[in-house]
C-alpha cells in the first residue's frame, strides 16, 4: 500500500496520444481490402414503400452489393430493447425498413462499394417510390390520437406507468397551498466528437467475426449482435479503440451494427460505415423529449408535503436499447434532495415520427432535477421567502442516512447542507442578493440561480438492471513484474485509463507507470457491462479494487513461504511483504521497482528471485516466482492473477450545489454568467482533476441545454436541426469561469466510498441556469421559462410581447 | 457529407485560372478558403465538376497601400486582416471586422474575396466593403473591370459576377478626416455567421457634427445593404442620443428581414436598431 496517487491530481495517461492524434478509432483502422457502407435513408417522416429499385445503383462503378429490407428480413433479428415494463408495446424493429418507414434517417438501403465515394454516389441511384401517409411528432399529439404509426397496437401509446409511494391524494388534499407548472424538456442531440462507426470483419475459415463499434458497451453489443445475427457469442469478437465521446449515444445496439456485422458474412471482407455528422444528427439517439406538469403541495411554513409529475415522453418512432426506461429514471429521483413524504410519477409513453429518444448524459434523471428543483423555486416566490431557505428546510439531516425516498430508493449517504452553505459561502450568496436588490433599483437584471441536486449512479444493483448491475476486473501481474488491469467497463474519455491505474498503483505499492489498464475487447477481457449511469468507478474501480485485495491474499501465502515467516509476521507496505520485525526498516513508502526492468534484462530465460536469507520481497518478486512456480506453498496455482465481479447492494446518491448569477441585457435579451459556482459530493474522489473535468464538461452541456440547444422537427416530421449550423451546441465563449469546490462524503456501498461524477454536471447545472434567468426576469412577474431560453424569449417578455 | 466526383485544379497565376474557368462555364467554381463552397459541396447542394484553387496564387494574398487607396488582394486571409497593424491603423473596421469571423481555423483559412464573392446574406464582409464603400476588382476573359460593392450584391447568393469572372482585389479609399470605425455583431449560437452585422464608418466634422455616415448591415435581409435611411438621419446632426434613437429606427426600412429558430424578423430588425445604435455610439467615441 503507497498512498502516492489516489487522491492526487494525477494527468491523465490517455492524453498524449489523444493530443498528438496518435490514438485510433474506428475509422483509423484500415484493413486491406475493406468494403465501404452508405446508407439510403428516409426522406419522410412516414410513408409506405410501395417500391425500391437498386438496379442503377448495383450498375454503378465500384458498387459490390446493395441490401433492402426484404433481403435481410429474414437473417437479421429485430434490434433489441431491453427495457421490460408491463404491458409495453415494442414494435418489430428491423434493421431496415421494409414496408414503411417511420421517421427521417430511417435505413432503407445499405449500398456497398469499394471506397466511400462509390458507396455515398450510388445512395442517390436507389430509387424509393414512397407513398405519403400523415404525420404525428407532437407527443401530446400523438397521445391524443393523432395518425396511427404502429397500426397494429391501435394507438400511439407504448405504456403507461404510475410509479411513487404515499397517499398523493391526501397530501394535495391536506396541503395549505400547491403550486404547478407545465414544463418541456426538448429533444437534446448528444453529438459525440466521434460520430457511430462500425467495422466488420468476417473470417470464414474460423467461422469468426471481429466488429469494431464505437460503442460504450462491447460486451453487451457481442451478446445483442451474436443473437441478431444468429452467431455463436464465442466466435464473435467486439473490440471498442478509442472512443471519442459517448454522453449515452452509444449505450445502445443499432441496427447498422449488426447488418454490418452480417454484410461481411456475406461478402466475406471486411465492410466499414463511418456515420456521418448528418447520420449522427437524424439517426443516432436523442436525449430528454419529456412535456409534463409537476404539481407540489406544502405547507404554509414551507414543508412539502407532496408531488406530482405527469409526463407524456416523446419516445420516437421505435424502442432502442432503453427508450422506454428513461423516462423511468425520472420518476425514481423525483425526490430530489428533499424530504417528500408522497409522490407520484405518471407516464404515458407515446411513439412519434421521429429518431428514437434514450440515454443521453443523465438519462432521465437530468428531467427530474430540473422539474424538482424548479418546482422548489415557484414554492419559495409563492411563499415569498429566499430559494435557499425552502430548500434548507426540506433536506433530510445528515444523520437521517440512509434515507428512504418516497419513490422506493434509499440514499446511502449525504450531507446537503453542508453543500449548500459551501456554495452559498464561496458564492457570498448574501452579497449577492444585495447586490441584486440594489442592481433592480438601477433597472439593472440580476438573477441568482440555485440547484441543490442529488443524483443517482453506479448504476446500479443487477436487481434494477436489464442485463446485469455488476462490474468485472482482473488483474494480473505479469512475469516481469508489470500490472495488467482487464475492466468489464468501457471508458470512453472519462479517465479510468488513469483512474484505475492510480488504485492499481497504491494497492500494490508499484509506480503508475508500471500498470496498463485494458478495456474494451471481447476477446481480452472478461465479461463487463460497460460504462454508463457514472458506474464505471463506483462498480468498475470497485471490482479492481477487490480483485485486487484477492491477489495481495495469494501474493502473501507465497511471500510467507518464500520468507519461511509465519504468516502473522509478514506485512505488506511499500509494494513488499517483509519480515515484521523488518518492515519498518524496509521504508515502507515509495514503490519498488520491477524484478525484471524492462530493456536491462536480456530475454531468455527469467531469473528465479533471490529469496534466500532476504527480510523482504517485492510483489514483483512474488509475481515471477509464482510464473516460475519452482517453489510455491502447497496448493497454490501458478501466476498471480485474481478476477472479481462486484455487484453492488445499492446505487450511490451524489449531491451538490449549483448557484448561477446571470445579467440580462435588458436591450437585447441578451444572457450573460456573472459567477458560477459548484460545489459538488461525489463520495471519495480518486483524482480530483478528473473530477473537475467531469464537472465542466457537464455544466457545460447543461449550457447548451438552458440556452442554445433543441432537436426541431417540422410537423411533417422533416429535421429542421440537421446540421450543426442550425443545432447550437456551446462554444467556449459561452461558457462562464466556473468556481469548483467540493465536500466529501463516502459511500457505504463500496469499499472505495465512490459515488460517481460523469452526469452530475447535465443534472445539477441546468435548473440553476434556468433559475437563475427566471430569477433575473422576477421583477416582470416571470415565474417560469421553457428551454432554451433565448434571447429573443426575453426581449418578448421585457416588452410585453 | 461527401461531395460528388469533380476535378481539382491549382493554377499559378490569376490568368491560368481565368483561362480554367472560361474553360468550363457552367461547371467550374472559384475555390478559395473553401469555407462555404466545401460545405455546400459535402450537402451536394453544391456540385461543381471543377475546382479552381486560386488560394494558392502567392500574388493574391496581400495588403497594401497605393496613394489614397488600401488595396487588398482577394486571398488574403480573416486572419491576415485581422492582425495586420497596418490595417489597425488606417482602416479599424476591417481587423475588427475580420476578428469577428468564426473561429481561429475560420479565420486561418477562411477568405475575403471568397466571402464577397459567395454573398452569403450573414456573411460579415459585405456588410464592411458596403460601409467603406469599397471598389471591387473583377476579371475575366475579356479583361478587368471595378464595381462599387453597392452594385456588386444583388440577391441572395448572387452578386454582379459574371460566368467566368474572378473578384481580383478589394480597394478602399483610406478613411481620412475625423473618422470612427465600428463592427458590431450578434453571432448565430449554431453557425457563428452574423444574426446581425453592422458596420459603421462615420466621419465628422469639426464643430463634432455628422459629416457622414456609412452603415452596411448583414444578416437580416438576403443580401447585405446600406442602412440609407440612418445615414440620411444622422447627417448633420450633432450624433447626441436622441438624433441617433430616431436614426437607428430607420435601419431595416424598406427590408423584409429574415427569420430563423434563433430570431424572428420582428426581434432581428430590433436586434439591428440596438446594434446600430451601439455602433454608431462606438464609432463615435473612436473619432480622433
Amino acid at each position: 500500500m503507497t498512498d502516492n496517487y489516489v487522491g492526487k491530481r494525477v494527468k491523465r495517461t490517455e492524453d498524449p496520444r489523444l493530443i498528438r492524434g496518435l490514438a485510433h478509432y474506428v475509422d483509423d483502422i484500415a484493413l486491406p481490402g475493406t468494403l465501404h457502407v452508405a446508407f439510403v435513408r428516409s426522406m419522410y417522416a412516414h410513408a409506405k414503400i410501395n417500391s425500391i429499385d437498386t438496379s442503377a445503383a448495383l450498375a454503378a462503378p465500384g458498387v459490390v452489393a446493395v441490401y433492402t429490407g426484404e433481403d435481410v428480413a429474414e437473417k437479421i433479428g429485430p434490434v433489441p430493447c431491453a427495457s421490460a415494463l408491463p404491458e409495453l408495446k415494442v414494435p418489430d424493429h428491423r434493421v431496415l425498413a421494409k414496408d414503411k418507414v417511420y421517421f427521417v434517417g430511417h435505413p432503407i438501403v445499405a449500398v456497398v462499394a469499394k471506397d466511400r465515394y462509390a458507396a455515398r454516389d450510388a445512395v442517390d441511384l436507389v430509387m424509393v417510390d414512397y407513398e405519403d401517409l400523415p404525420v404525428v411528432t407532437d407527443v401530446e399529439q400523438a397521445a391524443a390520437g393523432g395518425p396511427v404509426i404502429h397500426e397494429a397496437f391501435g394507438s400511439n401509446i407504448a405504456y403507461k406507468l404510475t410509479s411513487g409511494e404515499g397517499d398523493i391524494d391526501a397530501a394535495f388534499a391536506a396541503a395549505d397551498r400547491t403550486v404547478k407548472q407545465r414544463i418541456l424538456h426538448r429533444r437534446l442531440a448528444p453529438i459525440a466528437m466521434e460520430p457511430r462507426g462500425v467495422l466488420a470483419r468476417y473470417f470464414p475459415g474460423e467461422q469468426e467475426l471481429t466488429l469494431w463499434s464505437s460503442t460504450q458497451i462491447p460486451h453487451l453489443m457481442r451478446t445483442q449482435v451474436a443473437l441478431m445475427i444468429g452467431m455463436p457469442e464465442n466466435k464473435l469478437r467486439v473490440i471498442t479503440p478509442e472512443v471519442g465521446g459517448g454522453f449515452g449515444s452509444k449505450l445502445n445496439v443499432y441496427a447498422e451494427e449488426a447488418l454490418l456485422a452480417w454484410i461481411s458474412m456475406q461478402l466475406a471482407k471486411p465492410v466499414k460505415w463511418i456515420e456521418t455528422r448528418r447520420e449522427n444528427m437524424a439517426a443516432t439517439i436523442h436525449g430528454r423529449g419529456q412535456v409534463g406538469d409537476i404539481e407540489v403541495a406544502f405547507k404554509n411554513d414551507g414543508t412539502l408535503r407532496g408531488l406530482r409529475y405527469s409526463v407524456f415522453a416523446d419516445l420516437g418512432a421505435y424502442h432502442q436499447l432503453l427508450t422506454p426506461a428513461i423516462p423511468t429514471l425520472t420518476g425514481l429521483m423525483l425526490s430530489g434532495a428533499y424530504k417528500i413524504p408522497a409522490i407520484q410519477m405518471n407516464i404515458v409513453g407515446c411513439f412519434t415520427n421521429k429518431m428514437a429518444t434514450d440515454a443521453y448524459r443523465g438519462a432521465g434523471r437530468p428531467e427530474a432535477t430540473y422539474v424538482v428543483e424548479r418546482a422548489l423555486d415557484l414554492v419559495a416566490a409563492d411563499l415569498g421567502v429566499d430559494a435557499a431557505e425552502v430548500r434548507r428546510k426540506n433536506f433530510p439531516a445528515a444523520d437521517e442516512f440512509p434515507f428512504h425516498t418516497a419513490t422506493g430508493l434509499d440514499y446511502d449517504s449525504g450531507d446537503y447542507e453542508t453543500a449548500l452553505n459551501k456554495a452559498q459561502e464561496i458564492a457570498g450568496y448574501a452579497d449577492l442578493r444585495e447586490k441584486q436588490r440594489k442592481a433592480r433599483e438601477e433597472g439593472r437584471l440580476i438573477g441568482i440561480g440555485l440547484s441543490t441536486y442529488v443524483e443517482i449512479c453506479a448504476l446500479g444493483p443487477s436487481q434494477a438492471m436489464p442485463a446485469g448491475g455488476w462490474e468485472s476486473a482482473t488483474v494480473r501481474i505479469e512475469p516481469t513484474g508489470k500490472v495488467t488491469v482487464m475492466t468489464g467497463a468501457s471508458p470512453h474519455g472519462q479517465g479510468q485509463e488513469t483512474s484505475f491505474a492510480q488504485i492499481a498503483a497504491d494497492e500494490l505499492g508499484v509506480d503508475l507507470n508500471d500498470v496498463t489498464v485494458i478495456h474494451g475487447d471481447t476477446g481480452i477481457v472478461q465479461y463487463g457491462i460497460g460504462t454508463f449511469g457514472s458506474r464505471a468507478t463506483a462498480v468498475g474501480g470497485t471490482a479492481v479494487y477487490v480483485a485486487i485485495q484477492k491477489l495481495k491474499e495469494k501474493a502473501h501465502k507465497i511471500a510467507t513461504h518464500r520468507l519461511n515467516a509465519d504468516a502473522s509476521h509478514v506485512a505488506f507496505e511499500g509494494g513488499k511483504y517483509s519480515l515484521e520485525k523488518a518492515a519498518a526498516a524496509a521504508g515502507a513508502t515509495g514503490t519498488s521497482d520491477p524484478v525484471v526492468p524492462v530493456g536491462e534484462a536480456p530475454a531468455g530465460a527469467l531469473p528465479e528471485p533471490q529469496t534466500e536469507g532476504k527480510t523482504s520481497l517485492t510483489i514483483q518478486d512474488i509475481a515471477l516466482a509464482a510464473h516460475l512456480a519452482k517453489e510455491l506453498p502447497p496448493d497454490t496455482e501458478p501466476g498471480l492473477s485474481a478476477t472479481y465481479f462486484f455487484e453492488p447492494k445499492n446505487f450511490t446518491f451524489p449531491f451538490g450545489t449549483h448557484i448561477a448569477v446571470v445579467e440580462i441585457d435588458r436591450d437585447t435579451g441578451d444572457i450573460e454568467f456573472l459567477r458560477y459556482v459548484a460545489v459538488d459530493d461525489c463520495g471519495r474522489v480518486i483524482n480530483p482533476m478528473l473530477v473537475d473535468g467531469q464537472v465542466h464538461g457537464g455544466i457545460v452541456q447543461s449550457i447548451g441545454q438552458a440556452m442554445f440547444e433543441e432537436v426541431v422537427y417540422d410537423e411533417q416530421g422533416q429535421l429542421v436541426t440537421g446540421t450543426l449550423m442550425d443545432y447550437a451546441l456551446p462554444r467556449a465563449s459561452h461558457v462562464p469561469e466556473f468556481e469548483l469546490d467540493r465536500t466529501e462524503t463516502p459511500s457505504p456501498v463500496n469499499p472505495l466510498g465512490v459515488k460517481g461524477v460523469g452526469e452530475a454536471g447535465t443534472i445539477g447545472a441546468t435548473p440553476a441556469i434556468v433559475n437563475a434567468i427566471v430569477d433575473a426576469l422576477a421583477p416582470f412577474g416571470v415565474k417560469h421559462l421553457d428551454m432554451p431560453v433565448k434571447p429573443e424569449n426575453i426581449w418578448r417578455i421585457i416588452n410585453g410581447h | 457529407m461527401i461531395p460528388v466526383q469533380f476535378d481539382y485544379k491549382t493554377p499559378a497565376t490569376l490568368d491560368e485560372a481565368v483561362a480554367l474557368l472560361a474553360s468550363d462555364l457552367d461547371g467550374a467554381k472559384v475555390l478559395a478558403g473553401g469555407h462555404s463552397l466545401i460545405p455546400a459541396m459535402k450537402l451536394r447542394l453544391a456540385q461543381p465538376q471543377l475546382l479552381v484553387d486560386i488560394a494558392r496564387i502567392k500574388s493574391l494574398a496581400y495588403i497594401r497601400e497605393e496613394g489614397d487607396q488600401i488595396l487588398i488582394g482577394a486571398t488574403t486571409t480573416h486572419y491576415q486582416l485581422e492582425s495586420s497593424a497596418l490595417l489597425q491603423q488606417i482602416c479599424p473596421l476591417l481587423p475588427e471586422c475580420a476578428k469577428s469571423i468564426g473561429d481561429v481555423q475560420v479565420r486561418n483559412k477562411g477568405t475575403i474575396g471568397g466571402s464577397i464573392a459567395h454573398s452569403d446574406p450573414a456573411g460579415d464582409w459585405p456588410a464592411a466593403v458596403l460601409a467603406l464603400d469599397a471598389n471591387l476588382v473583377l476579371v475575366g476573359t475579356n479583361g478587368e473591370r471595378t464595381v462599387k460593392a453597392e452594385d456588386f450584391f444583388v440577391d441572395l447568393l448572387t452578386t454582379d459576377l459574371q460566368p467566368g469572372e474572378i473578384l481580383r482585389e478589394v480597394r478602399i479609399k483610406k478613411p481620412s478626416g475625423r473618422f470612427g470605425h465600428a463592427y458590431q455583431k450578434v453571432p448565430h449560437p449554431a453557425s457563428g455567421f452574423a444574426v446581425v452585422g453592422i458596420a459603421v464608418n462615420l466621419e465628422l466634422n469639426d464643430d463634432g457634427s455628422c459629416k457622414s455616415a456609412a452603415i452596411g448591415v448583414t444578416g437580416v435581409g438576403v443580401k447585405a445593404y446600406r442602412a440609407k435611411a440612418v445615414e440620411a438621419a444622422l447627417a448633420g446632426t450633432n450624433l447626441d442620443d436622441n438624433s441617433i434613437s430616431a436614426a437607428v429606427a430607420h435601419v431595416c426600412d424598406g427590408i423584409d428581414p429574415n427569420s430563423d429558430l434563433y430570431a424572428s424578423g420582428d426581434y432581428r430588425c430590433h436586434l439591428a436598431t440596438v446594434h446600430t445604435r451601439r455602433g454608431i455610439q462606438t464609432a463615435k467615441a473612436r473619432v480622433q
